[in-house]
């Protein structure tokens, strides 16, 4: 279980790291980029990838570390650690849902050093970040020596462990539409060990109107196909009324239907179908539970 | 009370064998089969050898003429030689991860690159990855006639007829998954030649037994080879056995006449070490409506995988000898088989064979109270052998010692474990979970362990002129806190604080002799041991100092020299000495305890659980262990082992999993997808730790206290759930206990609950 070899290249400015990302690939050679390598160092390690080259972005703070909110929307450098978004008043405050997305990933020592960015490279399915990221459509700023294009999380997120970043491309900035008034937001998921990638994950944000109806409803599931799941457009029946618990648990049943999740041996298709109504339905409830409160 | 062993392991300044390095040291890798079966047709190995930093590249063709294969340690047996394994395959693979070749370079990163240009040119054979597929397949072996390796029959009474003879009957089918040990450190050799002599540092459990197969193997004087334990991140059984690479390591290093070191991976350890626990029980039990059983049928099949290792069926022996537990079964019939398949090959594992053994007896105990609505806790009751039944021999042998139940009282254990677990006011406390969404249930497994296998240990104690005692072993130290134990047997002995106690072990230049830690030996037999070399010391001191003790008098060993009651003067141990030497009394002292039979250490596992009736999710709110040793030498270090062993043992019952696909390919190589416990999911484990029944066969009255932790877990657990949602007797009869079979349960029930039933 070492890797192959590399070269590593260290560089210390965004520019120099998209300057040589070009290079190296107009050259032929094949190149990773390194940020927190909680997902990439075991895969190097396990020789499932060997990259000719890692370009290490962790000298990249100034550029790539940062949370700065503005008018509707927070901005995240991609380099920002699990645990700064974990602890920081900003998102609990503005994306409270991040808060409680990063608690359920993985330990201590894996949010210390795993990155924003890594998670949604990386685009595993059952990963919360790109749930969340989905769940709000989170706006993905990609860029390359040549150009930078923003675009939103689902024209990010292609298939399993897939994205439509170019091999030219590095994540830079993360824009994440705040909280709404009236609103609530919930991430509910169920794993086999405390830490674990999730079996089955759901994410909600919910806005009421002034008479208490519900406004606006959005719902992404993880864990259930290929790529986070949106699963907002089935959510109209709510909009404009006060459900129950009961109600809402109806029409999870009736929307998670058509899901075919594949099985593998930690849970069958028909235990994650199951696993994604329960979780929807949590998650909405505690979601205008939320609100309520508020 | 603090171990000795601590204050290094914690600062993390213990040695480990992945720790040393030596001048000129080269490490090894081991290329091994990516098929579960298959022709090797050729092996190319030119390209591999010119790479530079490659020092060798061998395979089998390599190895000296006749070398070979790895022998029986323990339960051998005839029919089973056929089937052992040779360090290196020569023409044929029978499970993915048998070593074919190693790589030797002057670094492991250059030994793994060097392993990827390997080329071994396979024909691939149809892989047989269950005991089904096995039955119907041929043999594995030449010189075999089926895969079908070893059968045992054992009747007592009328057998099968009584069980066919009686009332009532439940039929069930109980699956035990594949799993096994993984030590916080995966296994590792360094092999370092001097002169004539090999030094060979990382044996651990039987390194007495090793060292003597290594030098048979390699054709080398026995003084020819020291063994040097270092420290050890856990065995569990599985770990220090002789595997290939206890061969391959230092014959590498005899050949090269340079140091070689081996370090296994964790994804190698997945494939390489020993597996455990696969087993399938088709039972029949007999009882009447009070719950009384009548006899006992069983078929046991276990899929052992391609080779047989140093434990034979050591592991099977024991679940059919063990089976019957705690209980009077009038009659018995089981039938043992064991079979070859490709898959890794196994042995044992903290309580092999009980664990999978205990499974299946105490979850039909449930099973028949849920069949007769009857309280499982009567059912046992009224089947426990009682204390004046004791000793009583089932009739059975393990590990070539007849199984008589020594001594105990079962139903004190049973009693004091309801009252640990307040089972009296549980139907309350149902129903305020029932308020909170969760459904409560209690569940209970009888266990009964076996420990103390002999033959025999010795004990060297030598008293130093400062004072201070030598105390020499033939135990291993595999974290189990074998200094600590013989420091205090010996410290309570002579009254010598423990400290001043110095435990020698695990140098084969130091120690002479020794049987190892395994099978929940080291205290009742090296311990006793111990124990005798203290009494014997003690009265030949008195004897050097009768004319100053006088009669009567009491001594106290100080640390400044000996004192005498009644007297103000204090005999200094240079003195002692002294006088000990002029007298012709040695305070060298060796003495030997061999054990006659095993001692049976029991109790009961109990857990109280919360079930989620939307997910299936367990969360355990009690767990308690009740544990009868005999005499506790160490409350706290029993307590921990017992500990230890649930969370294991909670592994085993809802987590872990070896699972392979038809074509014989592990699935869950990696603990990515191999689930073992972490601090989330052991809740705190209440001990009670009960001195009811010492042991009569040792001097201290001690029975063992390593495995009896694990045992219990499965069926405490299971019985827990299937009482928590109801389930009818058929339930949880496979491990692990995934969420998605309660769930499953859960729904069944609700189909088919007559309505109204819940408010019974
Ligand atoms: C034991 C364990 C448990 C875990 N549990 C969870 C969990 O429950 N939930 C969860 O979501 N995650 C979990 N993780 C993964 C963790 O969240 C990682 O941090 C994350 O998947 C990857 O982030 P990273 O910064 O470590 O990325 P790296 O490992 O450095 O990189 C991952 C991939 O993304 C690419 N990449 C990284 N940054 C960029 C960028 N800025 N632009 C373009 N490409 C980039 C890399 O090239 C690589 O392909 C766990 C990890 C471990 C080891």
């Amino acid at each position: 279980m070492k890797p192959c070899a590399f070269q590593l290249y260290t560089p210390s400015t965004l520019e120099d790291a998209l300057e040589a990302l070009w290079e190296l690939t107009e050259e032929g050679r094949s190149v990773k980029v390194l940020a927190g390598g909680q997902s990439l160092i075991p895969v190097l390690n396990m020789r499932l990838a060997t990259p000719d080259v890692l370009i290490d972005l962790n000298e990249l703070d100034s550029d790539l570390n940062f949370i700065s909110p503005d008018t509707n929307h927070i901005k995240i450098g991609a380099l920002t650690r699990h645990y700064q978004l974990e602890t920081s008043p900003l998102i609990s405050k503005n994306v409270p849902i991040i808060t409680e997305a990063e608690r359920l990933i993985g330990h201590v020592a894996i949010r210390s050093r795993g990155t924003l960015g890594g998670s949604l490279a990386h685009a595993d399915p059952s990963a919360e970040l790109p749930l969340v990221a989905s769940l709000l459509n989170a706006r993905m700023t990609l860029q390359s020596k040549h150009a930078t294009r923003t675009i939103p999380a689902a024209e990010f997120f292609l298939a399993y462990l897939m994205t439509s970043m170019e091999p030219t491309e590095i994540l830079t900035e993360i824009t994440i539409p705040t909280l709404p008034g009236r609103s609530g937001q919930s991430i509910q998921e169920f794993a086999l060990r405390h830490g674990d990638f999730a079996i089955a994950v759901a994410g909600a944000q919910v806005t009421m109107d002034e008479d208490g109806c519900i406004s606006d409803a959005r719902l992404t599931l993880g864990g259930v196909g290929g790529t986070p799941l949106d699963m907002s457009a089935s959510l109209a029946p709510l909009v404009g009324s006060r459900p129950l618990p009961e109600d809402i648990e109806r029409l999870m049943k009736e929307i998670c239907q058509d899901l075919e999740p594949d099985g593998d041996i930690h849970a069958d298709s028909a235990y994650r179908k199951d696993l994604a109504i329960t979780l929807s339905t949590r998650a909405l409830v505690d979601g205008l539970q939320k609100v309520k409160d508020s | 009370m603090r171990r000795q062993e601590d204050p290094t392991l914690l600062r993390g300044t213990a040695t480990f064998v992945a720790d040393l390095t030596v001048p000129r040291m080269v490490e090894a890798v081991v290329v091994r089969s990516m098929y579960a079966h298959a022709r090797i047709d050729a092996i190319d190995t030119m390209a591999t050898s010119s790479l530079s930093g490659v020092v060798a590249v061998i395979t089998a063709a390599d190895l000296p003429e006749g070398v070979g294969p790895i022998p029986m340690r323990l339960s051998s047996s005839p029919e089973l030689v056929q089937a052992l394994q040779h360090p290196l395959a020569r023409d044929r693979v029978r499970y993915v991860g048998e070593p074919i070749a190693v790589i030797v370079a002057q670094s492991r990163y250059l030994a793994e690159d060097a392993a990827s240009t390997l080329r071994v040119d396979y024909s691939p054979l149809p892989a047989m990855a269950s005991v089904d597929t096995a039955m119907a397949s041929a043999p594995l072996f030449e010189g075999l006639t089926a895969n079908h390796v070893y059968h045992r029959h054992h009747q007592k009474g009328l057998g099968s007829e009584a069980v066919a003879a009686a009332p009532r009957r439940l039929k069930m089918h109980f699956s035990i998954q594949r799993h096994t040990g993984m030590p916080l450190e995966t296994r590792g050799l360094l092999a370092v030649p001097e002169a004539e002599r090999l030094t060979v540092y990382g044996p651990t459990k039987v390194v007495f037994f090793n060292r003597r197969l290594l030098s048979d193997l390699l054709k080398v004087p026995l003084e020819h080879i020291h063994y040097v334990e270092v420290a050890v991140g856990g065995g569990f059984g599985i770990r220090g056995e002789f595997y290939p690479e206890d061969y391959l390591i230092p014959f590498l290093a005899q050949r090269l006449q340079t140091p070689v070191r081996w370090i296994e991976d964790r994804m190698e350890h997945f494939q390489a070490a020993n597996h455990s626990r696969e087993q399938h029980h088709e039972v029949e039990v007999g009882f009447d409506d009070m719950g009384h059983v009548m006899g006992l049928a069983d078929h046991i099949w276990v899929d052992t995988g391609a080779y047989i290792r140093t434990h034979g069926v050591t592991v099977p022996e024991l679940t059919q000898a063990m089976l019957p537990g705690p209980y009077d079964w009038a009659a018995l019939d089981t039938e043992l088989h064991v079979v070859l398949t490709n898959k890794t090959p196994t042995g044992t594992y903290r309580g092999p064979g009980r664990f999978e053994g205990t499974f299946v007896r105490e979850r039909l105990m449930d099973s028949i109270a849920a069949t007769l609505h009857l309280d499982p806790l009567v059912v046992r009751q009224r089947n426990l052998l009682q204390a004046t039944q004791l000793p009583y021999s089932n009739g059975l042998k393990a590990l070539g010692h007849e199984v008589e139940l020594d001594s105990g009282n079962y139903p004190a254990a049973l009693l004091r474990a309801s009252n640990l677990m307040e089972s009296e006011t549980i139907s309350q406390r149902k129903s305020e979970a029932l308020h909170t969404g969760h459904l409560r249930g209690l569940g209970f497994a009888f266990v009964v362990e076996k420990s103390g296998l002999g033959p025999y240990e010795d004990a060297r104690l030598v008293l130093q002129d400062d004072g201070t005692v030598a105390c020499f072993t033939g135990l291993a130290d595999l974290g189990q806190g074998t200094g600590t134990m013989l420091a205090t047997v010996v410290s309570k002995e002579l009254g010598v604080d423990r400290d001043r106690i110095h435990v020698i072990y695990g140098d084969t230049d130091r120690v002479a002799e020794g049987f190892g830690t395994f099978a929940s030996r080291g205290t009742v037999v090296g311990g006793s041991a111990a124990y005798l070399a203290s009494a014997e010391l003690k009265r030949r001191i008195v004897a050097v100092l009768s004319d100053v003790i006088g009669n009567g008098a009491k001594m106290v060993m100080h640390p400044s020299g000996i004192k005498v009651s009644g007297r103000t003067r204090t005999v200094s141990y240079r003195e002692v000495l002294h006088r000990a030497e002029t007298q012709k009394v040695p305070l060298d002292v060796t003495q030997r305890f061999t054990a006659t039979a095993m001692t049976y250490p029991y109790g009961v596992h109990a857990c109280e659980v919360d079930v989620s009736p939307e997910t299936g999710a367990v969360h355990i709110v009690r767990y308690g262990v009740v544990y009868d040793v005999g005499k506790a030498i160490n409350l706290d270090m029993v307590r921990d082992q017992i500990m230890g062993g649930v969370a294991q043992g909670i592994g085993g019952a809802v987590l872990e999993q070896l699972v392979y696909d038809e074509t014989g390919q592990l699935q869950t190589g990696t603990f990515m997808d191999y689930l073992i416990p972490g601090m989330c999911e052991v809740p705190d484990i209440e001990v009670v730790v009960t001195e009811d029944a010492p042991a009569p066969s040792n001097p201290m009255g001690v029975k063992g206290a390593g495995e009896g932790g694990a045992v219990g877990v499965a069926p405490a657990l299971a019985n827990a759930i299937a009482d928590a949602i109801s389930a009818p007797p058929e339930a949880f009869t496979t491990l692990p206990i995934r969420p998605q079979d309660i769930l499953r349960w859960i729904r069944l029930g609700l189909e088919h609950r007559p309505r109204g039933d819940e408010a019974e």
